[in-house]
């Protein structure tokens, strides 16, 4: 069944275009973007998909377009006619038209043509053909005369017939029709009168074609609201002579007879096409998709505020004028059968049965592993599988990766990697991410000079490692202190061990700051909430009022007291943040990653005095900054919850008391930390009683609500 | 649609007994579920997972074991010591033969279901030849020192593994002898526990045993050597049943804190062939006891003291999203409970060894939608009604005028009369009854309550006229040529000339009430009825089937009617065709002919003919009724189904005229209130 989506206006203010509408909607280079020439002064690139313009190019006041702008396929560039002889080449870039290249050429032209594949082809209105690249060679050339006097070309269309360009224009000379079909592979000019149907004075509105085994199929739209078809031999018996083309009907009445204007055709598919026009004398103008095979109309969609007449289907658009907005309308058409032309056919989408969705299959590895698949799950990616089969018939990538990170140098292992993680990820796809990197580790403890940095960072980054597929390379990146690979790592493993993640953490706190000025930190979870520039002053900063604390509050004991001889020093240590921001970036690595805190503690102990308290600075700052906002989240992309802050502070304490508590340094921090516990437990109290005064309401509710076996109630049935 | 006073009833104090074992079998897809009173379900899967047949209960007869055997014959054993196989076409129990080992407590047929093994509470494991028309004794293997609470067949039938206490003994099922014994870790968590009991054993092709234990273990032997190749402890507390797939690459085990395990058989690397059981997946379905678990090729099935029966697919061997690939959790027994008496509002329900009957309380207050009345008069709890005997009550009814009741037993038939004086009740037994006339499956009054038809075993149809202090004129309807289905579900025409009757799968008959003779028989239809009615003056039989299809067939002109082609070409909404519990009641409303009511668990539903019916761009269910519209967008939106979901779970819903409703709810919190508590499981540390 066809379906027509909501279309949506791809102009926002309405093009500054006569009554005619656009000169021409042309693909370009890029797939969803288009080049929509105004029949002005304007050449406008739009991506359909987020429906904004995204170039915009105008010829200099006093000149006109007369010839819609294509895309150069081959070389990307952009090609308008101004002025019907005044050819201008552009590329995106090139902001002014007036600056590029331009080429004068000897006769005028009618259109342009480029698609995929081939040159562009310039055709002169004078019936003459001519490539693009003979033509820019010599401009000036003589153009000949094709058709006669008084014909002119009506339409015309470029297209591949087996590989090979074939241009077919239609003329039109007192109300007779001549086809001109010109192929490029053979040099041959074909032409056609256009016999017309059994009326002697309809005039033919709109064409399109399509392309057969045999036969192009030329339609027709006629003023007696009729769709001819015209089937054109691809290899005509005698080129030379001027054969007759007979038209068949195909419909009839697609649009109301006496309609004069805004009536166009486009073919969709084999059987679909796509008509515009008012299918009623009063009606309003309307898009309708009919099918020929059947010759039932499929679906239409109303255009109140009129049309152009001027249709363009390219991939799964339509683009016509709606009103004096240039509007796109989505469309979607299956392969037609009987079911479905009458409108019985069952949707294919059963609201019963979707696609199954992601989940966790403990078999999908060993099955691949073996080489057998039970038949449930190959039917269901039979598709996909044969792409595969047809990938490792040749050689299994895996092990001739394998072979050559032992032998081959960094670079090449570089480049073959990246071959292999651009192909279609199988099953087992992270077990041999894991092999690859077992390999890589391998050989660099057989050659220390041997040390694939960016080879490990790749690797690591396809998401799919963990601790235990690769053993080995966090001590190799501990080893080497290498800060880049192991803020990853914690950031991506799910199981590292806590004995790992305290090395981290002393490798982490440890680290010069020199050392670190000069590596590659990701600085995601800190850009948010820290000054990268770190200057003494600081703001007077008081209003952390929120969760019932404040750090200047003197509701505590005698030890407060000290804090006030300096409150400047307070305020400075609770904004400032102790470490910088690179350092603080691998912290956050460190908290974020998993641990038990049994297996966790004794390594904390290891850690020196003056690591752990600069580190417990850097928790409590983190912690101020989380109670600066309502709730109690720190800003940016991925920060440490408040939760992991407070679970790491505990654990820092519980590892390390004996020794913060004897560092004068630290005295302060424990005070505060102190202050900060005891307003906590006040608020988490009262909340507490909070609760359970709801519950019980709650329970009293409920009662009322179930406790009756037994009562008559109203219920009105709608 | 109207308003309707609406009587919410929750004093029906049901409670579905507990799960004991389930037996499922991979042939005719159809599940065995034993409860703890006895009771035995079929559900057949292919069906919709409608319980298609039920064996009553028996209090004597505790059911610990049940199993398939070739030619889907079913067979269950328990405390009394007796192995008992069931009549499925008949539905009654074809014989029981005692095993003469005490209590039994374990029971497995042989893989080609020839054999049937049996442990029993002396330690002996006895061997039964399946015969085609019985069992019969034929070997006691070596006797162990405890009761046998687990056995399993190795696949080629050679060997056998039979779980006991504190060890597990493998026996050569050819020569009955032990050859291999292999003790079980007392220990639990450090702490030596009293005993041991291996709960669940299975045997697999490679000769590994795995057994689950009291101690919370999954252990998994070599059954060659006797060693402990892995030991899983999955619980605190009993893991108590295991099933293994067939195609033995996963095996799931239930435990007594509600949880049921998935353990699947995966490759430990990617390129090595050797496997190992991982652990994948735990489900927590349950709030109780796990008693018994079943793996069918595409689903897991666990059931237990909490009463429900939970089908969970798994979702890798779903191959599409349908709505067989959703969870199923099934409690409440398909059929009905609960009669009525509408005129003089009347209710009796049904329990296990007991009949209530309680009257509607009034109330002349009126009040809109959403409102309870103040009752003027509450509802009375006026008879219970003790059945004599150990055996369960299969069905029971109440006549329409409220002055008989009649209920069966497997072996018994009651009828009473009552009489009614102001607020005085006295009951009369009728005594004599027919010999015929020993149980029944299904009882019906007709409308003016002057015959009461029964259905009994072998197809059997009768219809007795009632008279005052007795009845007359016992008289049998023709039955099938040939057939021995037995009648499950009547339903009469309130002009009592016509009588719908419907077997398990045969389709369903019309008879002629005056002539005795078949009428006429409804189109065959691959999904088993749930429930029948005839409407009143046009005589439409309404037939519901598992697959939530509806029919209205025209006994009159014996086709269906228009509006059930129509339907049938539109089709129904695919809401409704996705719930997931059978309709169980139908019944019409007294002064409108096109309306029809029906009922499942979750929504009950009045069905107004003359409008639009729904398709499945429309809103099937609108909870919140429709405001500030006007009433053409009203009368433009309204379909044919009126829905509500107000009351659930739902076990009775009928109109007692034509302003008046009742539905008999279930609360399931009411029923857990009554269940032994959980096995209390910490949730925070310390």
């Amino acid at each position: 069944m066809a379906d027509l989506e909501e279309g949506f206006a791809l102009t926002a203010v309405p093009l500054g275009s006569g009554p005619d509408g656009p000169l021409g909607v042309e693909q370009s280079g890029k797939t969803d973007q288009f080049l929509v020439t105004d029949s002005g002064r304007t050449v406008i690139l739009y991506k359909v998909s987020d429906q904004k313009p995204l170039g915009s190019w105008s010829v200099k006041q006093g000149q006109i377009i007369t010839c819609p702008a294509v895309c150069n396929f081959q070389t990307g560039e952009y090609i308008v006619v101004h002025d019907n002889k005044v050819l201008r080449i552009w590329n995106n870039e090139d902001v002014n038209l007036d600056k590029v290249f331009k080429a004068t050429l000897s006769a005028e032209v009618y259109r342009i043509h480029s698609i995929q594949g081939t040159e562009p082809l310039v055709l002169f209105k004078e019936g003459a053909v001519r490539g693009l690249e003979a033509l820019l060679a010599e401009p000036q050339q003589k153009i000949e005369t094709v058709i006669s006097d008084e014909e002119v070309i009506k339409w015309t269309k470029f297209f591949m017939v087996f590989r090979h360009p074939v241009l077919i224009f239609i003329t039109e000379k007192h109300g007779n029709y001549f086809v001109y079909v010109q192929k490029f592979n053979s040099r041959i000019l074909s032409k056609y009168t256009l016999l017309l149907g059994q009326e002697e004075k309809c005039v033919i509105q709109s064409f399109s074609t399509s392309v057969g085994r045999k036969f192009i199929s030329l339609m027709s739209l006629s003023s007696d609201g009729c769709v001819y078809e015209t089937l054109i031999p691809i290899h005509p018996s005698e080129p030379e002579k001027n054969q007759r083309l007979v038209q068949s009907q195909l419909l009839k009445s697609v649009v109301s007879g006496s309609a004069r204007n805004g009536v166009a055709l486009a073919i969709l598919d084999q059987d679909h096409i796509a008509v515009l026009g008012a299918p009623l004398p009063a009606s309003k103008e309307c898009l309708s998709v009919w099918n020929t095979k059947f010759q039932t109309l499929q679906t239409s969609k109303e255009l109140p505020q009129g049309t152009s007449g001027q249709l363009w289907y390219y991939g799964e658009n339509l683009f016509m004028l709606h009103g004096k907005f240039l509007t796109v309308v989505p469309f979607k058409c299956e392969v037609s059968s009987l079911a479905g032309a009458l409108g019985k056919l069952k949707h294919s989408q059963d609201p019963g049965i979707h696609a199954t969705p992601h989940f966790v299959n403990w078999e999908t590895s060993q099955g691949c592993g073996l080489g057998s698949q039970n038949s449930e799950q190959s039917k269901r990616i039979l598709r996909r599988r044969k792409v595969e089969v047809s990938v490792q018939s040749e050689v299994p990538a895996s092990t001739q990766l394998l072979a050559t990170i032992q032998k081959d140098s960094e670079k090449h292992i570089e480049v073959e990697l990246r071959k292999f993680l651009a192909t279609k990820r199988t099953p087992d796809f992270h077990t041999i991410i894991g092999d690859v990197i077992i390999g890589l580790l391998g050989r660099c403890k057989a050659e220390p000079s041997f040390y694939p940095r960016n080879c490990l960072m790749q690797l690591v980054q396809t998401h799919v490692l963990s601790y235990s597929l690769c053993p080995g390379l966090m001590e190799f990146a501990l080893e080497k202190t290498d800060v880049q690979i192991l803020q990853l790592c914690l950031q991506q493993f799910p199981d590292i061990p806590e004995s790992v993640t305290c090395a981290c953490l002393k490798v982490f706190l440890s680290i010069g700051d020199d050392t670190l000025q000069d590596t590659d930190i990701n600085m995601e979870s800190v850009s948010d909430y820290m000054d990268p520039v770190q200057d003494g002053e600081m703001e007077e900063q008081t209003a952390f009022l929120q969760n019932g604390f404040s750090p200047e509050e003197d509701n505590c004991d005698s030890c407060a007291q000290k804090l006030k001889e300096k409150p400047q020093a307070t305020a400075d240590e609770s904004t400032s943040c102790p470490v910088t921001p690179k350092r603080a970036a691998l912290l956050n690595a460190v908290l974020h990653s998993a641990y038990s805190e049994t297996f966790l503690l004794p390594h904390l102990k290891d850690i020196p005095a003056q690591h752990s308290t600069l580190f417990l600075q850097y928790l409590y700052f983190l912690y101020l900054k989380c109670s600066e906002n309502a709730t109690m989240t720190l800003p940016g992309t991925h920060p440490p919850t408040l939760s992991q802050i407070m679970d790491w502070i505990c654990l820092l304490l519980d590892a390390n008391f004996t020794v913060v508590v004897m560092i004068p340094e630290a005295k302060r921090l424990l005070l505060s930390l102190y202050k900060f516990v005891k307003s906590q437990i006040s608020i988490c109290s009262e909340l507490n009683k909070i609760e359970v005064s709801f519950r019980e309401l709650q329970k009293l509710n409920q009662e009322k609500n179930n406790r009756e076996l037994y009562s008559i109630e109203v219920l009105e049935l709608f | 649609m109207g308003e309707f006073n609406v009587h919410r009833v929750r004093f029906f104090n049901y409670v579905p007994s507990g799960i004991r074992c389930v037996a499922y079998n991979n042939q005719s897809n159809r599940l065995a579920v034993s409860r703890t009173d006895g009771t035995v379900e079929i559900y057949n899967l292919s069906a919709n997972y409608f319980q298609e047949k039920f064996f009553p209960g028996h209090e004597s007869r505790a059911t610990e074991a049940l199993c398939w055997a070739k030619g889907q014959r079913l067979f269950s054993a328990g405390l009394n010591g007796e192995i008992i196989e069931y009549d499925l076409q008949a539905l009654t129990i074809k014989y029981a033969v005692d095993a003469f080992g005490g209590p039994i407590w374990s029971m497995a047929a042989s893989p080609n279901g020839s054999q049937l093994l049996v442990g029993c509470e002396d330690g002996s494991v006895k061997l039964f030849q399946i015969t085609p028309d019985k069992i019969q004794f034929e070997r006691n293997f070596d006797r162990q020192k405890s009761r046998i609470l687990s056995l399993s067949w190795h696949p080629a039938g050679t060997h056998v593994a039979a779980g006991s206490i504190d060890y597990i003994s493998v026996f050569d099922s050819k020569s009955g002898s032990a050859i291999g014994k292999m003790l079980v870790d007392r220990q639990y968590m450090g702490v030596s526990k009293r005993k041991c009991i291996i709960w669940g054993v299975a045997f697999l092709s490679d000769g590994t045993v795995i057994s689950v234990d009291s101690a919370g273990k999954v252990q998994i032997w070599d059954s060659a050597t006797g060693t402990l190749v892995k030991n899983h402890l999955v619980s605190n507390a009993d893991v108590q049943s295991i099933a293994v797939s067939p195609q033995e690459d996963s095996f799931v085990v239930g435990t007594a804190e509600g949880t049921v395990f998935h353990f699947q058989l995966v490759s430990v690397t990617s390129s090595s062939s050797e496997k190992q059981w991982v652990r994948t997946k735990p489900f927590q379905h349950h709030t109780h006891d796990v008693r018994a678990v079943a793996h069918s090729p595409t689903a897991l099935i666990s059931g237990g003291t909490d009463t429900h029966l939970v089908i969970r697919p798994l979702m890798e061997k779903v191959e599409v999203k349908n709505y067989d690939a959703a969870l199923r959790k099934i409690t409440f027994p398909h059929r009905r409970l609960v009669s009525c008496a509408k005129k003089k509002q009347l209710l009796l329900f049904q329990f296990a060894h007991h009949l209530e009957l309680w009257r509607l309380g009034s109330t002349v207050a009126t009040g809109k939608n959403g409102d309870t009345l103040p009752l003027s008069k509450n509802a009375d709890h006026l008879l219970h009604l003790k059945t004599k005997g150990p055996e369960n009550i299969i069905c029971s009814c109440i006549s329409p005028c409220g002055g008989w009741i009649a209920c069966s037993t497997a072996s018994r038939f009651f009828l009473y009369r009552l009489n009614y004086e102001h607020d005085n009740i006295s009951l009369q037994r009728v005594s004599k009854m027919p010999v015929f006339l020993r149980s029944a499956l299904q009882i019906l009054f007709s409308e003016d309550s002057t015959k009461l038809f029964v259905a009994s075993n072998q197809g059997s149809l009768r219809v007795i006229r009632l008279q005052e202090g007795g009845f007359t004129h016992p008289r049998a309807f023709q039955p099938q040529s040939g057939t021995v289905q037995s009648m499950c579900l009547l339903a009469v025409s309130p002009d009592g000339n016509w009588l719908a009757a419907s077997g398990s799968s045969a389709g369903v008959h019309v008879y002629n009430v005056k002539q005795l003779k078949l009428h006429c028989t409804v189109p065959a239809y691959n999904f088993p009825v749930t429930a029948l009615a005839i409407a009143p003056n046009t005589n439409n039989l309404v037939i519901a089937h598992s697959d939530q299809q509806v029919f209205e067939y025209s006994i009159p002109d014996k086709q269906y009617t228009e509006w059930s082609r129509t339907v049938q070409k539109q089709g129904f909404h695919h809401l409704w065709l996705q719930r997931d519990t059978p309709i169980t009641h139908i019944s019409f409303h007294p002064k409108r002919p096109m309306h029809i009511l029906l009922h499942d668990t979750y929504m009950f539903c009045l069905i107004d003919k003359s409008l639009p019916l729904p398709n499945d761009k429309t809103l099937l269910y609108n909870p919140l009724p429709p405001t500030n519209e006007s009433d053409v967008i009203r009368r433009r939106t309204a379909h044919a189904f009126k829905i509500s979901k107000k009351y659930k779970p739902l076990l009775f819903v009928d109109l007692l005229d034509e302003k008046t409703l009742v539905a008999v709810e279930r609360p399931l919190d009411d029923i857990v209130a009554q269940l032994p508590p959980p096995i209390k499981k910490k949730k925070f540390g310390t």
